[in-house]
């Protein structure tokens, strides 16, 4: 008898479940084209190759992103800058860079290793392609134009929701500098891609007066 | 034999084939649809007005897939064991009346595939004979997840196959004692369960007028120990552990692809419906019910015992569909003691319990 009611327990809950779903409510699953859901702040989607203000690449080219990556999956060349007319502030530029998003696992380690900043997340993740050379993205895909524009591989698609591409990820601003709780919300990177301008960093004292009376 | 009478025959075998078929591909995707549902889920939602057709497009996929021939299978069994588990399927519900017999000119047509006079033991023999079809499937794979698959439907079709025999016997011994002699035949089980219990127990007429001269009322113990069977012999979750995915890939059909696993899926179904079509059958009083014959129009009442039956039959479908989403598979000893030790026993005490009362009402008490 303790297993028949044991039983009853149970189908208790699967049974009310069911009338709560066919009441319409407690849905957890939507109706994915239709209706996109809400994407939390950190989400990680492609990446973006940034460019500074000034419209210089962020990019130095130094490998530090392809060191760093799990899945092996960027390939980086660099090259002397041009001191005429350099393609970033730095000696050298990423000459090739290529990700190929089939590996990538979308850990954003690279956009932890990053030095500059130059390579980060956005809340872009519809990348289906019917074939395997357009999943690898290569600089023309994924380096943003001087206005600060990403470009879609395919703009065309109905899926294409330019707007996610122009959020990031949120990682930076979120745990920079120190994991310190304090500066949650402290614009210390810059909080889009693109070439807007950003708070200017808090002052050293600034910083102090913020992380008082915290052990961190 | 006339040729009107071979007509009706034809005629009977394929309304009986066309309704299961039909129902059948209802009820993959009604399964679908309500597990979604209690796992908060949408379920199947493209094909058709709410996915409806879901189930056509993935035949239609399955159909037009490769079916894959692993190099080390026994060729002849493993193209044999889906068709095995097929035809016994549905020649179980073939037994199973679905409606009340009307009249087409002079001649009587019986809703019913067939009327055997040995129908349950028939089926009996029938739902043995589906697990040939998946210890077969598992041997001849020649692979060793489907052998472990085929080797569990064994000991698990022959330990819930008695129980599920007796408390068939516990019914049709019952039912013996509801006119006149004992039979096996679903059609006269039926037959014998029309009208309430007024009529047979005039103590109680007030309150007895109103209940159904069902089986589930004196065999309820048998009914509970018969759902259980039937779960486990349809190897359904939480009995499932013939397919146990986390576990044994796919069970017995790891091997099957295209239409050859469609048959399987098929018959699973199939199964699930004709199990419960004949749970209702025997213990729910199949397609009786009131009719309402001369104050509603005669179409109507000739097909309010179909969708009685449906009713019922569903009712326990839905529960099959219920359970699943609710238990989790048992652990293999767990199955096998809630068999043997549980299942088996309670089916004989009852059986043995129904033979006393059965005879003492007919012969009167020993010390009377
Ligand atoms: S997100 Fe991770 S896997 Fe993807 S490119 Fe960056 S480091 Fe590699
Ligand atoms: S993206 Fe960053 S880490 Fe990678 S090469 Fe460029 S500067 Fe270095």
């Amino acid at each position: 008898m303790g297993l028949l009611s044991e039983l009853w327990r149970g189908l208790k809950v699967t049974g009310s479940t069911m009338l709560k779903t066919i009441g319409g409510s407690g849905l957890v699953t939507t109706e994915y084209p239709k209706e996109m859901r809400h994407k939390p702040q950190r989400f990680h989607g492609r990446h973006v190759l940034n460019r500074y203000p000034d419209g210089m690449e962020k990019c130095i080219g130094c490998q530090l992103c392809a060191g760093a990556c799990p899945a092996d999956c960027i390939y980086v060349r660099g090259k002397e800058n041009d001191p005429e007319s350099p393609v970033s502030p730095g000696e050298r530029y990423g000459y090739v860079y290529e990700i190929n998003m089939l590996r990538c696992i979308f850990c954003g380690l690279c956009v932890e290793a990053c030095p500059t900043e130059a390579i980060t997340m956005t809340h872009l993740f519809e990348m289906s392609t019917t074939n395997r050379q357009d999943a690898i993205y290569t600089r023309k895909e994924l380096l943003m134009d001087e206005s600060g524009k990403v470009p879609h591989m395919f703009p065309d698609d109905e899926l294409a929701d330019l707007d996610e591409l122009n959020t990031a990820d949120g990682w930076l601003r979120a745990t920079a500098p120190s994991g310190v709780a304090a500066y949650e919300g402290v614009q210390m990177w810059q909080g889009t891609p693109g070439a807007a301008s950003w708070d200017p960093e808090p002052s050293q004292e600034e910083r102090d007066r913020a992380s008082e009376g915290d052990d961190g | 034999m006339t040729w009107a009478e071979f007509w009706i025959i034809i005629l009977r075998v394929v309304l009986t084939f066309g309704l299961l078929l039909v129902l059948t591909i209802v009820n993959v995707w009604l399964e679908r649809k309500v597990v979604a549902d209690m796992q908060s889920r949408i379920g199947p939602n493209r094909a058709g007005p709410y996915g409806i057709l879901q189930t056509v497009a993935d035949g239609l996929k399955l159909f037009f897939k490769e079916s894959v021939t692993p190099r080390k299978v026994e060729l002849g069994m493993y193209v044999l064991a889906p068709f095995l588990a097929v035809v016994p399927a549905f020649l179980i519900f073939m037994m199973v009346p679905w409606g009340a017999p009307f009249m087409i000119g002079d001649q009587e047509v019986a809703l019913q595939g067939a009327d055997l006079n040995v129908g349950l033991l028939f089926i009996l023999a029938m739902s043995s004979m589906a697990v040939y079809a998946v210890v077969l499937a598992g041997w001849s794979s020649g692979s060793k997840y489907p052998l472990i698959g085929g080797v569990r439907a064994t000991a698990q079709a022959i330990s819930y196959e008695a129980a599920m025999g007796l408390a068939m016997v516990a019914v049709v011994m019952f039912s013996a004692t509801q006119g006149d002699g004992g039979t096996l035949s679903l059609a006269e089980i039926v037959e014998r369960q029309s009208g309430t219990w007024g009529d047979i127990i005039p103590a109680f007429e007030p309150v007895a007028r109103f209940i159904p001269r069902w089986n589930i009322f004196p065999q309820i113990v048998a009914f509970l120990i018969f759902l259980i069977a039937i779960v486990a012999e349809t190897n359904r979750a939480p009995f499932d552990l013939v397919e146990a995915e986390q576990e044994l890939v796919g069970g017995f059909h790891t091997e099957y692809s295209g239409m050859r696993f469609a048959m399987f899926f098929l018959a699973e179904y199939v199964n699930i419906f004709s199990m419960s079509a004949i749970a209702a059958t025997l213990f729910l009083g199949g397609w009786n019910g009131p009719t309402f014959e001369g104050s509603v129009p005669a179409i109507i009442s000739g097909i309010l015992p179909t969708v009685y039956f449906l009713l019922k039959t569903y009712a326990i479908v839905f529960l099959f569909f219920w359970i699943r989403a609710t238990l989790p598979r048992l652990r293999y000893d767990q199955l096998m003691s809630l068999g043997w030790k549980r299942l088996i026993p309670g089916a004989l005490g009852w059986l043995i319990l129904s033979t006393f009362v059965i005879a003492f009402r007919q012969f009167g008490v020993p010390w009377g």
